[in-house]
């Protein structure tokens, strides 16, 4: 190993001038950057990467399958919009919504010419499979394990310039409030580096190591865990809103694992979630807030664990199962069932409920953006998981790459590179770099791990006012913390970095959790001491936000009126999620005269 | 440097690797970057135990000399 000499890392920096910056190379990301580079060749456009853009974000190993694929035939963008509508309890910007359903087909059909592939019938038609409660979205990818390989050959041809190991930790912002760039470091080298730009993209992804997972190993987390928050601190520093916060990410996931169970996967092919007794009780294996609810009700009602259940299906079945979620997403979970001698043809799966995390992709906490993937400052963009648009999953993280790319190339045409504050420049590393100077210190990897476990212990659904404010009084015992942290190695400079993101994320969890002080989304907001939902005040977004003093503030954005009203049958799909005994009047669904 | 004696995820076939003759293959890959070359060795090893099971170490490696085991505390 080289040895770094740590005092002069913090004097040594590099400066990168160029016209839009995508910080995160993922999925949204290289998107971004290729959209933004095909629209005007002559910007100069790079993509930033903590680790490696060939193998980074959460389809590192490739994808199963889209979740919401709107595909003329199957479904409409109206169709798709009230779905999500619905399963968003009401609190979305329909013309999000919109601008990702009416450009999902037009992406698809790009990537199947690049070279992506999609499962198809014998015409050669997309083969759309039935997961929701109302439509029809998700179309299977067998063989999605190489697309990273194809994102990469598409940058390449694009002449986009890549630059791998950087972590990003502010986004630069200028006198004017426009964003002229952001603050960076490597860390293999640990040199600091300052990116003027007149756009910035951002796509880090969600904020995945916020709830510590019940194994206690910090990286055992359902999204990649170096997608630590980031983007969610760095957006929230620069003065954008974000929004959605309190509607936490909670998943379904084998347990100890913490993969996805994949009902998607097998919900087509016959499998399905069921209690301890193998007996189905929920109508619908889609994800959302009402779903997780029913898990932790039949958790409560004794009739728990609760498990996947495919040991029914044929054997023909079963392997093509094998061979789909062995080898694509997250494989290991072949050799995690082998390890325990768990045999899907004999066994069901056992399942737990995650710790909680941020994503839009799944969720819907994000930072906010409108149908141009521009933020709240001007000349800073956002998309994919990152990006307030509810249940995007990674075809929405194309198509907002896409429009994010886009509308930066187009900022870019009508404005200059901001000036750069010298003084945010010497303060950021300042704070980044203490803990390589402190001789003795706290262990970045405890603060992380007893931050999370405070954020178990106090925001693990379901909330309550008094322990959330607890939580925020221990936060803050973190953040004085985080000035003893010691770092030895740029490595472990960037997990003290993390530990930041993670803390501001935390912070934003607690304060727009306690603000809505009504229940929605089933688990992902439930309060006990306010278990109603309240239309009547808070069919609003909730915002959070730094203000001009520097604090914290969180606060009512109202709904944009609706482009198309769910009826109220539509309304009451998701609220009835539950399997009711045969006999019982049901109230909702499309039969539900008796 | 030299490597912890503790069971880690990644196991590297010291004799397949070829990282002593230039190979960062899996070392790039990594998303936590938690790989690096041994220097008393010249191979590749896992230096810091902040492993997600992913697998591009050992899917791309050009001499299958990696496995990844599930970390011993899901397991």
């Amino acid at each position: 190993m080289q040895t770094i000499n740590n005092e002069d890392l913090v004097l040594t920096s590099e400066e990168i001038e160029t016209d839009v910056l995508v910080i995160g190379g993922g999925t949204a990301g290289p998107m971004a950057a290729i959209k933004a580079k095909q629209q005007d060749p002559s910007l100069r456009v790079l993509l930033l990467e903590k680790a490696n853009v060939k193998r980074s974000g959460a389809i590192s190993m490739g994808m199963d399958g889209l979740n919401n694929a709107v595909i003329p035939g199957y479904a409409t963008p109206e169709q798709y919009v009230k779905e999500i509508t619905v399963a968003n309890d009401g609190i979305v910007n329909q013309k999000t919504l919109f601008a990702y359903a009416e450009n999902s087909y037009a992406m698809i059909e790009e990537l199947d010419s690049w070279g992506v592939k999609f499962e198809k019938d014998e015409n050669g038609d997309y083969a759309v499979k039935k997961v929701h409660h109302m439509g029809t979205y998700v179309l299977p990818m067998p063989e999605g394990h190489d697309i990273k390989k194809v994102l990469y050959r598409k940058l390449k041809q694009t002449r986009v310039n890549v630059t791998n190991r950087l972590v990003a930790t502010r986004v630069l912002i200028a006198d004017d409030g426009r964003v002229a760039g952001a603050l960076a470091f490597d860390c293999r080298s640990g040199v600091y580096t300052v990116i003027r730009a007149k756009a910035v993209i951002l796509c880090t992804g969600a904020a995945s190591r916020l709830g510590l997972p019940a194994s206690g190993y910090l990286f055992g987390t359902y999204e990649n865990p170096t997608n630590a928050g980031d983007g969610y601190s760095m957006a929230y520093h620069a003065g954008a809103e974000l929004s959605g916060i309190e509607c936490f990410q909670i998943n379904p996931l084998i347990k100890d694992y913490n993969g996805p169970a994949c009902a998607y996967v097998t919900g087509p092919m016959g499998g399905y979630t069921a209690n301890a007794q193998g007996e189905r009780f929920i109508e619908s294996d889609y994800w959302s807030g009402q779903m997780m609810q029913e898990f932790h009700q039949e958790l409560a009602g004794g009739k728990g664990p609760v498990f996947l259940k495919v040991d029914h299906l044929a054997e023909e079945t079963i392997s093509n199962i094998e061979t789909i979620l062995h080898s694509n997403e997250r494989p290991s979970r072949g050799r995690f069932h082998q390890g325990r001698g768990t045999d899907y043809r004999a066994d069901m799966i056992e399942m737990h409920i995650s710790e909680i995390g941020l994503c839009s992709g799944h969720s819907a906490s994000g930072v906010w953006v409108n149908e141009h993937a521009e933020t709240t400052v001007p000349g800073l963009y956002a998309a994919g998981d990152l990006a307030c648009v509810p249940h995007n999953y990674m075809l929405g993280a194309f198509v907002y790459g896409r429009l994010a790319g886009e509308s930066a190339a187009s900022y870019c045409a009508n404005n200059e590179l901001a000036v750069v504050d010298t003084k945010q420049v010497e303060a950021e590393r300042q704070r980044i770099f203490a803990p390589l100077a402190r001789k003795h210190g706290l262990s970045p990897t405890q603060v992380e791990y007893k931050l999370r476990r405070l954020v178990n212990d106090y925001l693990q659904p379901p909330k309550v006012a008094r322990r959330m404010e607890i939580g925020l009084v221990r936060f803050e015992e973190i953040r004085a913390d985080l000035q003893q942290m010691v770092a030895s190695n740029p490595h472990e400079l960037m997990r003290a970095a993390e530990v930041g993101f993670i803390l501001d994320c935390a912070e934003m969890a607690a304060k727009a959790s306690l603000f809505r002080t009504e229940s929605r989304w089933g688990l992902y907001h439930a309060r006990q001491d306010y278990s109603e939902r309240n239309d009547a005040e808070w069919a609003v977004h909730v915002q959070v936000q730094k203000d001009q003093s520097g604090d914290m503030s969180v606060f009512k954005r109202a709904l944009e009126p609706y482009i198309v009203e769910p009826d109220d049958v539509e309304k009451a799909v998701y609220q009835q999620i539950r399997i009711q005994p045969k006999g019982a009047v049901v109230s909702s669904g499309v039969s539900h005269e008796l | 440097m030299s490597f912890s004696p503790i069971d880690f995820p990644v196991k590297v076939d010291l004799n397949a690797c070829i990282a002593d003759k230039g190979c960062t293959v899996c070392i790039d890959a990594c998303p936590l970057d938690v790989l690096v070359i041994d220097p008393t060795t010249g191979k590749a090893g896992m230096k810091y135990d902040e492993c997600w099971y992913c697998l591009p170490c050992e899917k791309d490696c050009p001499t299958q000399a990696i496995r990844v085991d599930i970390p011993y505390l899901l397991r």
